[in-house]
């Protein structure tokens, strides 16, 4: 099990997280799956995306998190917020992680403007609170006119803008941010930067996740390095990331 | 130590459990500006696509009146129910509810899967809005169901009245079968192609059509049966009101709303207790 440190008060406590996903394969993938029933019938196999991740993290810590593509990262950050549900294993946390992340629209067919308004309203906000915000979310996210075409018109720059101006609008007390600053353009990743240092500066505590070591290194003190679904690497950001960088040569 | 024992002794609770039953509820209600709004965004967005626009909350169950009243008209003959424009016309504008329901309950999750894995909100909410939706549809149909039933003589009188309470349970009972199919597609992806199916044969064993007394007649037991078919039960009942079709057992009154919130809260039961997985890909 992961160290725990009494003094100080921990936040978020991941206690041994499994996720796996059944996903039909095909062809060789769907061949090498050993069960003779499922094989049977189709090509179900699982894949075993977290293998049991353990570690607390305090107040006011920003914590990043490195790995390669498909190492597992995203999905442990989805688990935190308990969008994705465990195998085994369990996350507890002082108050449900909000994931700032980029993904697919949220409703295609509708304009990104009432994307805002059900956003927010599934959020919990009020439909009094949203007054205000509404106005706000659309100038930050600075569409224009493009607010009030259907999302799925919106380039992938665009619809990140609009998902992080919906979550960064409120304050968050455990806050995930999911590679969003290398989406936009470079106006924009100044601008969200911004944002995300303020508001980890209110939030309680920050998980950032990125490929981009620098910005690792700018904003978190702890670091987890992800490997294949293992906790290969846990400490002090410089340590975690020369150790990353060297296997990476 | 173990971990979760250190995460209690702190007070953390378990990120994503299922809350307990009322208090679920209790959270749906706060979000219930969430269900509403999206039910009216999503069937402007319908609208919008098309020139008649709302024209269509009408027009595609008048047209459906239309030719099965047409077909089945002629395959009856002389077995057809009395009146039997206004007799159809009436089934068919209820049958299009319940099935608006089916329908709309079982795509509520599996349509919405990026809004689900996006944001932390009670699912149940997504097949409720569906259901708002086919109320405002519903509660349009009815407005015009007025001058037609006046075209065919049947003029507005006090006893329509009572069709107001049958309505509220009969909305129940289509709210908890949406809940259900909701639920099931997620899980088996082989009910959507199934699900079509099973509404045919709800739609052509219901009576929408015809006078199950009359074509059935000579099986006793069946019209026992039918007796209990809470959407037999329900178009019975308005058309009695609506139409002077003939007196039903006075059962009615009490087996559909049993039935009804019956099924309403198993409804909201099963989806809830599948609450935590629906995320899943």
């Amino acid at each position: 099990m992961a160290e725990t440190d009494p003094e100080r008060v921990p936040v978020v406590v991941v206690d041994d997280l499994h996720v796996t996903y059944r996903v039909f394969a095909s062809g060789k993938a769907a061949r090498s799956a050993k069960s003779g029933i499922l094989r049977m019938t189709r090509g179900i196999r699982k894949v075993h995306a977290l293998k049991g991740i353990s570690f607390v993290a305090y107040e006011n810590e920003s914590i990043g998190v490195i790995g390669s593509n498909g190492s597992g990262k995203s999905t442990l950050m989805r688990a935190l917020t308990g969008l994705t549900p465990p195998e085994a294993g369990a996350v507890y946390a002082r108050s449900r992680p909000n994931l700032l992340g980029v993904g697919a629209a949220l409703l295609p067919a509708l304009s990104g403007d009432r994307n805002i308004v059900l956003g927010s309203l599934a959020l919990g906000y009020s439909r009094y609170e949203l007054k205000g915000m509404r106005q706000e979310i659309g100038d930050y996210a600075e569409l224009g006119d493009s607010l009030d075409l259907p999302m799925r018109t919106y380039s992938s720059g665009m619809q990140a803008r609009l998902k992080f101006a919906i979550a960064a609008s409120r304050a968050h007390d455990i806050l995930i941010v999911d590679e969003a600053l290398a989406v936009g353009d470079k106006g924009f990743r100044k601008k969200s930067e911004a944002r995300i240092r303020e508001i980890a500066q209110d939030a309680g505590t920050i998980f950032l996740v990125s490929h981009s070591m620098q910005s690792i290194r700018d904003t978190c003190k702890r670091t987890l390095w992800i490997n294949q679904g293992v906790l290969e690497m846990d400490g002090p950001t410089d340590d975690v990331v020369s150790a990353y960088e060297k296997s990476k040569k | 130590m173990s971990l979760s024992q250190f995460a209690q002794e702190h007070g953390l609770p378990r990120v994503g459990a299922r809350p307990p039953f009322l208090s679920y509820m209790a959270e749906v209600w706060r979000r219930r500006e969430f269900v509403i709004t999206m039910a009216r965004y999503r069937l402007r967005s319908g609208f919008e696509a098309n020139r008649l626009g709302i024209g269509w909350v009408v027009l595609r169950p008048l047209l459906n009146a239309l030719i099965y009243g047409t077909i089945f008209g002629l395959l009856q003959g002389s077995s057809r129910p009395p009146d039997f424009a206004a007799y159809v016309v009436v089934g068919i504008f209820l049958f299009e509810f319940f099935q608006g329901c089916f329908n709309d309950g079982s795509k509520a999750i599996v349509q919405n899967r990026s809004l689900v894995q996006s944001l932390a909100f009670p699912r149940i909410t997504l097949p409720l809005s569906s259901i708002v939706e086919r109320l405002i549809s519903l509660g349009v149909m009815l407005v015009v169901l007025v001058p037609i039933l006046a075209f065919f003589g049947h003029y507005p009188r006090w006893e329509w009245l009572m069709v107001v309470p049958m309505l509220m349970a009969f909305i129940l009972f289509s709210a908890g079968i949406a809940f259900i199919t909701a639920r099931l597609t997620v899980y088996v992806s082989d009910l959507s192609q199934l699900l079509p199916f099973i509404s045919r044969i709800l739609f052509y064993s219901s009576g929408v059509l015809f006078d199950v007394g009359r074509i059935l007649g000579d099986y006793p037991w069946v019209l026992k049966v039918y007796d209990f078919n809470p959407l037999y039960q329900a178009l019975t009942m308005a058309r009695h009101y609506l139409i002077d079709a003939p007196a039903f057992p006075l059962h009615y009154w009490i087996t559909l709303p049993v039935i009804s919130v019956v099924l309403f809260v198993a409804g909201a039961l099963f989806f809830w207790s599948a609450e935590e997985r629906y995320g899943r890909d």
